[in-house]
């Protein structure tokens, strides 16, 4: 490798921006404290750290969990190819999570204390513990493109070994917290807005997981089919993007079945922020599952694309709503984040992007190694995988 | 039997002597700016509140049920048997969940600290241990705060409001309130007036979060033997398609 010095274009310009306003801000975070890098207060003690970082980072990291659950589980092996951008980016986003967690947490240095000091009535302590244990599964499934990178087949076969038990290990540590950031909520009926606290908030946390996985999978492939120069794998992206809108139907059908058996419809037309908040995330999955029953918007990689983009935003939306927006009224307070806050949030994502870039440029992420050459064939013809 | 508050609002004359006797009790520092804040926080565990012409004290509840306790993920806060929700500062790791969870919002942090911890009422758990009331029920020259034990200290709330039918309000709040609390208040105007919350559930809110927690190891089971079982059969399919030399 030649040691040279990077060329400076816009992106990295604005990525070097964006690092450094993040570097003063966790200068302030170290030295002034949580009062002196945010604008949370007693009565408004979670915000854009917990919001976004967390929640919005654990859903949009869920396509690991979907497409091991997929490929490997139910066996639908034409997706494989898109397998291993989707842990990676489990595995990247988990671990800028607990990034995000040593910024927010008040104490940092005591990030270990729920694995040994147990409380198993707390939804966090479950939140903790899995998300401890689902990183590590998943930086063992990340594991195989490293052995495989520097040749090291002894690790790489023992690691099959025990792939699938870790799998369905996988796949049930994330339901549980998927569902669980979810959970969270259900302690705070008289301040959460009634658009979005329900008992069934986990359940919906976990099917707009799974969506929200989905989706960054097809926005993924298409970045990457950009960056790299790749072929898009446009059926395959195709027949994801008709499982999509199938969910999605799925969800917003629990979702308003559910504000019917609350009564809450009367809260739809009120002239309120939390009501067009709640109409911009509805509409934001509501337009992509309409144009995605359509196989002509599903085979334009441009508009599957806009599609991805429009249901990520709506779980973002979803995850800001029920953590921050939708908390205001009932904690008697107003909040925007102040500008460190944003900053740190907005490094967080950059160091996210640029670390995928550095990751699926030098390891196997997008091509596939063949190991099971005979059965890939045999899997080849098969035109709808989701048809079984 | 454990400890209770009953504050009795239209005795309270405003003097603020609990906020006093509250702050030599933590150690914190207490002046006339100090006083003059009529909200709890970091640095005043207990606050005077005016309402018009009346009077009102906010305090941690210590509920009978807390949410805080419920949801804080290293145990740091307890609710004892005698009464009081106490606080390990030494556990906490600032996640803030009890700030987030309680339904009063009394936990305070100290949010400009390099090494925060937060700060709550805890009914002065160390004296009621010796058999002492809390700092501010003793401070108290009018007898408008008073400990005692839980029960009688109920009766004694129904006993004036029964003797004294046009002077107060006819409930006790915290008795029902978030499944009971050890802080009971009692008022000659409707609570909301004297700034009480009254949206809060009457059920305990632990219950909330419990019912899904508690369906965690059903899933897990259910789930294992579930995807164990479809990855099973999707894979022996496999085989048997690849086996056979047939195309699906």
């Amino acid at each position: 490798m030649k040691l040279q010095f990077p060329k400076i274009t816009v992106w990295r310009a604005i990525f070097a921006g964006i690092m450094l306003s993040g570097l003063y801000a966790t200068y302030l975070r170290v030295m002034y404290g949580l009062g002196g890098s945010t604008n949370m207060s007693d009565k408004f003690p979670w915000a854009l750290w917990i919001a976004f970082d967390v929640m919005c980072g654990v859903a949009l990291a869920a396509g690991g969990f979907t497409l091991v659950a997929l490929v490997h589980i139910f066996n639908i092996e034409q997706y494989k190819p898109v397998l291993r951008p989707a842990i990676l980016t489990a595995f990247l986003g988990y671990s800028l999570v607990v990034v995000g967690l040593l910024y927010d947490l008040g104490r940092p240095d005591r990030l270990w204390h729920p694995l040994v000091m147990w409380n198993p009535h707390s939804v966090m302590f479950e939140v903790a513990w899995c998300v401890t244990l689902y990183t590590t599964v998943l930086f063992l499934e990340f594991l195989p493109m490293v052995f495989e990178k520097f040749g090291m087949h002894k690790p790489l076969e023992w690691i099959h070994k025990i792939s699938v038990p870790l799998m369905i290990l996988g796949v049930l540590l994330s339901t549980l917290h998927q569902s669980s950031l979810g959970s969270l909520f259900l302690i705070v009926p008289e301040k959460l807005y009634p658009l979005w606290y329900t008992p069934i908030l986990p359940l919906l946390f976990w099917i707009s997981a799974i969506v929200v996985g989905l989706a960054m999978t097809i926005f993924e492939s298409w970045h990457s089919s950009r960056a790299f120069g790749r072929a898009l794998e446009l059926p395959l992206l195709a027949s994801m993007g008709r499982v999509l809108a199938v969910l999605m139907s799925v969800y917003l059908w629990i979702r308003f079945l559910d504000m019917s058996h609350r009564h809450v419809f009367g809260l739809l037309w009120l002239n309120r922020t939390e009501t067009w908040l709640f109409w911009l995330e509805i509409a934001l999955m509501a337009i992509p599952a309409v144009l995605l029953f359509q196989a002509k918007v599903r085979m334009r990689p441009g508009a599957l694309y806009a599609c991805a983009v429009m249901v990520v935003f709506s779980v973002i939306a979803n995850r800001l709503n029920v953590g921050i927006t939708g908390l205001e009224a009932g904690s008697g307070t107003h909040y925007i984040p102040k500008w460190s806050e944003v900053a740190v949030t907005l490094s967080i994502v950059a160091a996210g992007f640029a670390i995928f870039h550095f990751v699926a440029q030098n390891f196997p992420v997008f091509e596939v190694a063949g190991h099971e050459p005979a059965r890939a064939e045999l899997e080849e013809s098969e035109a709808d995988p989701v048809a079984v | 039997m454990s400890k209770a508050i009953l504050y009795d609002s239209t005795l309270c004359i405003g003097c603020k002597a609990c906020e006093s006797g509250c702050a030599e009790r933590w150690g914190l520092p207490y002046n006339d700016k100090i006083a003059a804040e009529e909200t709890i926080s970091a640095h005043k565990l207990t606050a005077v509140e005016t309402h018009g012409e009346r009077y009102s004290r906010r305090l941690c509840m210590n509920c009978q049920q807390p949410a805080c306790a419920s949801v804080c993920p290293v145990g740091a806060l307890q609710k004892t048997a005698l009464g009081p929700v106490v606080y390990d500062a030494d556990k906490c790791m600032g996640c803030r969940y009890c700030m987030q969870a309680c339904p009063f919002q009394v936990p305070s942090y100290e949010w400009n600290s390099r090494l925060p911890k937060m700060r709550k009422c805890d009914m002065c758990s160390d004296r009621q241990i010796k058999g002492k009331p809390t700092a501010c029920a003793e401070a108290c020259p009018v007898g408008a705060t008073v400990c005692g034990e839980r029960d009688e200290l109920l009766g004694e709330a129904r006993k004036r409001i029964a003797e004294k039918p046009g002077g107060y309000y006819n409930q006790v709040y915290g008795v029902k309130e978030v499944g009971g609390t050890s802080v009971l208040y009692l008022s000659a105007v409707p609570f909301e007036q004297i700034g009480l919350r009254t949206n809060v559930p009457m059920e305990a809110l632990p219950e909330t979060t419990w019912r899904v927690l508690e369906l965690v190891p059903d899933v897990v089971s259910t789930g294992t033997v579930l995807l164990g079982g479809i990855w099973w059969i999707t894979n022996r399919r496999a085989e048997v398609a690849q086996k056979e030399g047939r195309r699906r």
